[in-house]
């Protein structure tokens, strides 16, 4: 059963081939079994707490109140608040805090029926692209174990191709769902800034950070991103718009469909074998009725340096309520209120963390806020400004989600600036606020390859329709790897 | 630009962090990398453009001001480090 997606699961559900308790023990026994060659996890729930869950959902099942959704395990990133579990962000500053209450995402799939087995390793607060700066430890990638999974999802990611949970929560700031999709063979979603509540996800940058889901397929992303998005009103920046029905347009033909290639996403830096992959799925689009044009995103260029400002700045503002007064790490014996802040902020928070909240005091500090900040911010808004006007030429826009596959573990933690490049495609639709998608697109050196879709706001569900059909003429979605199967 | 130990020193000061740990061995080298890597905003003029803190253009949602919050307060104080009749203590302030 491990081996099948989350749509293939709710519809033996739903025939009653498999219960959710049977589920939840082949999963859970997965874990056990398997985790410790990959880390993924940070917290596995006792199997009594998630049997009782189980056995709810085969109750309601039984009565007929259930949902697609019902019944099927799934893992939160620990990024995302879970009452009266530990919630970490993979920090030595919560490695004690146990969250006071459930995020909305959180609730929203409990009320959907899903049954939680546990929470996923990811970058310590979702800062890193390769899942190497967590307090618990690096996680592997499932299709190569000496190589990094993506991040800063990387967990939820990892725990997915090695089928040790059909479905993930993650999140996105600047490319943390796409990439380590695209790393570990994965279907995932980044949807408009607004679209998903931020209530009880942990912030980093408040702007551009965005709730998502990861799963095999993009069948399973539009069940999955049905029950997480809507208004909420704990969450000011959530958007009062209807849910469209996701799952409903998947099928819809190609037929049409104008889809634009950035020549910017094309050029020097692009991994050859990469390139060659994502040509095929253009040729594949093509067969399915896609029409094809070159645009041109000329400001993207500069999406790297923009975002290292405005992350940053977000972060170091958002990471000043980590005091050691309240909750989280407090140092020993302090001497007085400034040591107290400045041991327990330099102790528990890990060096890439430091990093970027140095860089984001200086770059707000008086003297440099109008140099910096601001001339960011207006760079922002040309970058946003050529998608608008690439929207008015084509629907989707294709790309890869990374310029390589997976990279070695340790190959670029000591250099930050060649880390940050691993996410050159993916930033530029977390400072326009736009949905964008990763689906597998083939294996280089039997490493996954990603291809990337950015629709226009909130048009989530043309994204998932394209992936779709994509993925009815091809099977890389299905791939396990090898020492997985 | 690359960053002075004294500017970095400063910075440090205004985000509480102590910069003797372990971690910090190679900041000056990382941090000025990064910034190196920022200073590519300059390539382009931004005259006359309006700067965009948020990728939506709305305008923040109201709601009537009414008290949804519950009183939590003692499950909050559980989470504290160190806590005393209802008040999170820290080290001493006012000699």
């Amino acid at each position: 059963m491990y081996q099948h997606s989350l749509s293939f699961l709710s519809k033996a559900l739903q025939e009653k081939t498999c219960s959710s308790v049977e589920l939840a023990k082949i999963y859970l026994n997965r874990i056990h079994k398997l985790d410790y060659k990959l880390n993924s996890f940070i917290t596995v729930l006792d199997e009594d707490q998630i049997l009782k869950a189980a056995q709810k959902a085969d109750a309601k099942r039984a009565e007929g109140k259930h949902t697609p959704l019902t019944g099927i395990p799934i893992a939160h990133k620990d990024i995302f608040c879970t009452k009266d579990i530990k919630t970490s962000c993979a920090s030595k500053m919560l490695d004690n805090f146990i969250a006071p209450y459930d995020a909305t995402v959180v609730t929203k799939l409990k009320k959907a029926g899903m049954v939680l087995l546990g929470k996923t390793n990811m970058d310590e607060f979702a800062m890193g692209s390769s899942n190497e700066t967590s307090y618990y430890g690096p996680v592997k990638n499932p299709w190569n174990l000496k190589t990094i999974p993506g991040g800063s999802s990387g967990g939820s990611a990892a725990a997915i191709a090695a089928r040790l949970v059909p479905a993930t929560t993650g999140t996105d700031t600047g490319g943390s769902i796409r990439q380590p999709a695209a790393m570990c063979g994965l279907t995932g979603i980044k949807p408009t800034y607004g679209r998903v509540s931020r209530y009880g996800m942990i912030a980093f940058a408040s702007s551009l950070d965005q709730a998502g889901p990861m799963a095999q397929s993009a069948e399973d992303c539009a069940l999955l991103l049905q029950a997480m998005a809507g208004m909420d009103t704990k969450d000011s920046t959530s958007m009062d718009k209807a849910v469209p029905d996701y799952h409903a347009s998947i099928s819809h033909n190609l037929h049409g469909v104008r889809i634009g290639l950035p020549k910017e996403f094309f050029a020097a830096g692009l991994d050859a074998a990469v390139q060659k992959k994502i040509e095929e799925a253009i040729e594949a689009l093509k067969k399915l009725g896609a029409s094809f044009k070159e645009i041109s995103l000329p400001t993207t260029n500069l999406s790297l340096p923009v975002y290292y400002i405005i992350a940053p700045a977000e972060c170091s503002s958002n990471l000043a309520r980590f005091d050691g007064v309240r909750f989280g790490y407090r140092c020993n014996e302090p001497k007085n209120l400034n040591d107290l802040y400045k041991r327990s902020r330099s102790e528990a928070f890990g060096a890439e963390v430091q990093r970027r909240i140095l860089i984001g005091t200086y770059v707000l500090s008086s003297g440099y806020y109008d140099a910096y900040y601001i001339k960011a911010q207006k760079i922002r808004r040309l970058i946003a400004e050529d998608f608008k006007k690439a929207f008015t030429e084509v629907d989707v826009i294709l790309s890869p989600t990374t310029p390589s596959t997976a990279f070695k573990l340790n190959e670029k933690i000591t250099d930050p600036v060649s880390m940050y490049l691993s996410d050159i495609y993916t930033l530029c639709a977390n400072l326009a606020g736009l949905p964008a998608l990763s689906m597998p697109a083939g294996l280089v050196n039997d490493l996954p390859v990603g291809v990337q879709l950015i629709g226009n706001y909130f048009t989530e569900a043309k994204l998932l329709n394209v992936a779709h059909q994509y993925q009815r003429i091809t099977d890389w979605h299905k791939l396990i790897p090898t020492e997985f199967q | 630009m690359s960053l002075s130990l004294q500017d970095i020193l400063q910075v440090a000061e205004l985000a509480r962090l102590n910069l003797s740990t372990e971690h910090n061995s190679h900041i000056q080298t990382d941090l000025s990398r990064i910034m190196k890597m920022i200073d590519q905003i300059n390539e382009i003029s931004t005259d006359k453009i309006e700067p965009m803190a948020h990728p939506l253009d709305v305008s923040q949602r109201l709601r009537p001001d009414i008290v949804t919050e519950e009183d939590q307060r003692a499950v909050f104080l559980k989470l504290a480090p160190l806590t005393e009749a209802g008040l999170f203590l820290v080290p001493k302030v006012i000699d």
